[in-house]
């Protein structure tokens, strides 16, 4: 599914990743848990193509060189970012941007556009599941949404799209137990042989709720250990200080 | 260059010219021209006076300068007044009679005008360069008593009602294009909705300018009598020639007690090329007169197209408890320009307005609003709330927004908000991770800032005109 060989990602000359390798195979779970500028997002923006970093090396994507697709090929192709900070969009209803976007993807994938009328019912029935509340969505885009209401958003279109690879960046924090739930079902209900995750978090406790088949602990812009969800409870423990840098 | 060919015409789709041959009159303004345009078109001798009367004022009038587009200056002796198919010359009586060529210019404009193939809904009058070529759906409206048709032949066939209102609204002496037009408008839409009927349709005017090196010089006149209700739209596009255009109107609207009228306009004629060669100037005076009490007067405009939109629709407030509106999109990309917004006159009682309009600026582009609030002394408890929102994309093109606010009165309210903003990396950024392209990214952000003017569109337009706004910013973002 993902292969990352080799990566290296610089802001004017800041290296932040490098030589970062890793491989997601389909249905596969990975957590990324690191300290704060340890290049976590940076992996995230990387690989869903936002621009302003200087990348060396390779991230194959089902095969094909990742790297050279732009950015709105790769989310057609079934990558999703679940954005750390979901971005405000005046005007735009958050409805209307979900439908456009979902028919960008599936136009893409050959399939029929849906109309307004199919459209609502299968967001009726997603935010139903994970007990979102629907008035959100006749709300104009992130704009007045509290931080909760944010990631339960970018949950719901996870679920809607039903990307191939989904990447969580940091979408646990600031979050109470009650949305911390509603996205850990929304993952564990997309969870299937094929779609893999990618899930970045600074927190053990989100994967209390979602058990990763691996956890890799970066620092510096490096897997410095990577072990089962195992791990992840012996860093809340230890702290990223005292994990022994071996693998 | 067929490659170029096609590229030019992805960015204009309505650019292409219909080679038909024409009837001009001769080059130049003068009065033997305005005599033949007045005799072409069978007017009666009052009516030629009176273009007359406004030439005789246009000599001693200046052109205004105070705007902020400037242009090079127009020779109005090296223009065509008048220019019309040769096969329109005698108007044909029902469509069948209608040049194919013509037919087919509409069609590739999307505007079939065989009746059977329109929306139903919609009644059209379509104006090819300076002559009405056909006018659909008027026998149905002929049983209600409404009159729609083109102004030329109300002149010969409604004089009372045409005597009685024209140049009421926009008085010949108003200002030097005002002027220009009353001597020598050639075509444009009259409308007369009697007292207590609701127009059953909407009524639309459709302007294409064909011919090189004429102006344009549409004159459209709208009667809503006591308690009736219309609403109207027009649509505007011409070829992509390198030459400047000119495109004069005046438009007058009055609404009588209790009367209601709503014009929109989709104004998309040709922008000139990316590097601002060509395009038309629409220099155009549109007002309505609220003249009866609890009357309404509602302006929409989409404007994508115009190397230079110059316009204020306005709405005189003389009823008492009348109201007037005005909701804008301007959009200018390239090297467009566009100096517009609205006057609202408050002189009765509780008389209410409201502006809302939105600014769009890429590229070169350079885009005003300007606006007067204007309450009179007897005007009590007048309201007025104006919204100016201006959007910015890219970093060589300019916003400004210039309200002038002439209160005399203590009793007024009156609220002004203006906003200046910028389609951000990041919201482009979100999109394109949601799989838009930046092209639909923009034209989605785009709509949602200009939501409440698309809203106030008849239905059947607003699609059309939302495809517009996307595509008149096409190439905008690197």
């Amino acid at each position: 599914m993902l292969d990352i060989k080799n990566l290296s990602a610089s802001i004017e000359d800041k290296k932040i990743l490098e030589n970062f390798n890793l491989n997601i195979k389909p249905g596969e779970v990975h957590a990324i848990m690191g300290p704060n500028g340890s290049g976590k997002s940076t992996l995230a923006n990387v690989l869903s193509g936002r621009k302003g970093y200087t990348v060396e090396g390779k991230v194959y994507y089902e095969g094909n060189d990742l790297l050279e697709i732009p950015i709105e090929e790769r989310a057609q192709k079934g990558i999703f970012l679940a954005f750390q900070y979901p971005i405000e969009i005046p005007g735009v209803n958050t409805n209307i941007f979900l439908k456009t976007s979902l028919n960008a993807i599936r136009k893409f994938r050959g399939l029929k556009e849906l109309d307004a009328l199919d459209f609502l019912k299968l967001v009726k029935e997603k935010s139903k599941k994970l007990k979102i509340e629907e008035k959100i969505l006749s709300r104009q885009l992130n704009v007045g949404f509290s931080g909760g209401e944010k990631k339960k958003n970018e949950i719901l279109q996870m679920t809607i799209l039903e990307p191939k690879l989904a990447i969580l960046d940091e979408t646990d924090s600031g979050l109470d137990i009650d949305a911390l739930r509603i996205v850990s079902d929304g993952v564990n209900s997309l969870r299937d042989k094929k779609r893999s995750f990618l899930i970045i978090t600074h927190y053990q406790r989100l994967l209390d709720y979602i058990k990763p088949d691996f956890v890799h602990v970066l620092i510096n812009g490096k897997i410095v250990k990577t072990g089962s969800s195992d791990l992840a409870l012996e860093l809340e423990k230890d702290g990223y200080e005292g994990v022994s840098i071996t693998k | 260059m067929k490659q170029q060919e096609l590229e030019k015409a992805k960015e204009y789709k309505y650019g292409f010219t219909t080679d038909i041959e024409s009837i001009r009159a001769p080059k130049g303004l003068n009065e033997d021209v305005i005599k033949f345009i007045s005799n072409i078109k069978k007017e009666p001798k009052w009516m030629l006076d009176w273009r007359l009367k406004a030439y005789n004022r246009l000599k001693s009038l200046k052109e205004p300068n105070w705007q902020k587009p400037k242009y090079p200056k127009i020779n109005y002796q090296d223009l065509y007044y008048y220019s019309a198919p040769k096969s329109a010359s005698n108007k044909p009586k029902n469509l069948d009679e209608v040049d194919p060529k013509l037919i087919e210019t509409y069609k590739k404009l999307g505007i079939p005008l065989q009746e059977q193939k329109r929306l139903n809904g919609i009644a059209v009058d379509a104006v090819f360069d300076s002559v009405s070529v056909a006018t659909t759906f008027k026998d149905e409206l002929t049983k209600k008593g409404i009159i729609f048709c083109p102004i030329s032949e109300a002149i010969r066939n409604h004089p009372d009602l045409v005597k009685k209102y024209l140049g009421s609204v926009i008085p010949i002496t108003d200002h030097y294009f005002a002027t220009l037009n009353s001597a020598v408008f050639t075509d444009g839409s009259f409308v007369y909705i009697p007292e207590g009927v609701r127009c059953p349709m909407e009524l639309s005017t459709y302007f294409r300018i064909n011919a090189s090196e004429t102006g344009q010089f549409e004159r459209t006149l709208i009667i809503a009598d006591k308690g009736s209700y219309v609403s109207y739209l027009e649509g505007c596009t011409a070829p992509m020639r390198d030459e400047n255009q000119l495109h004069a109107a005046n438009v007058e609207l009055v609404a009588l007690d209790d009367a209601e009228i709503k014009y929109s306009t989709v104004q998309n004629w040709y922008p000139g090329d990316k590097d601002g060669k060509g395009g038309i100037y629409n220099f155009v005076t549109k007002r309505g007169a609220c003249r009866g009490k609890n009357s309404k007067i509602s302006w929409t405009q989409v404007e994508t197209g115009s190397a230079i939109t110059w316009k204020y629709p306005s709405c005189i407030l003389q009823g008492d408890n009348s109201v007037g509106e005005f909701y804008s999109i301007a959009i200018t990309n390239n090297h467009q320009k566009a100096d517009t917004g609205t006057k609202m006159i408050h002189l009765g009682k509780n008389t209410k307005s409201k502006i809302i309009s939105k600014g769009i600026s890429a590229g070169f582009a350079d885009n005003t609003y300007r606006g007067l609030v204007s309450i009179n002394s007897k005007a009590n408890n007048a309201r007025n709330y104006t919204q100016c929102d201006s959007l910015l994309m890219g970093n060589k093109c300019g916003a400004h927004t210039i309200p002038y606010i002439e209160n005399k009165n203590s009793s007024a309210n009156i609220e002004h908000e203006a906003t200046t903003s910028k389609i951000s990396d990041e919201q482009l950024f979100y999109c394109n991770q949601r799989g838009l392209n930046q092209e639909e990214a923009v034209s989605l952000i785009v709509n949602g800032f200009c939501k409440e003017v698309l809203q106030q569109l008849p239905m059947e337009f607003a699609v059309e005109a939302q495809k517009l706004v996307g595509i008149s910013l096409e190439g905008s973002v690197g």
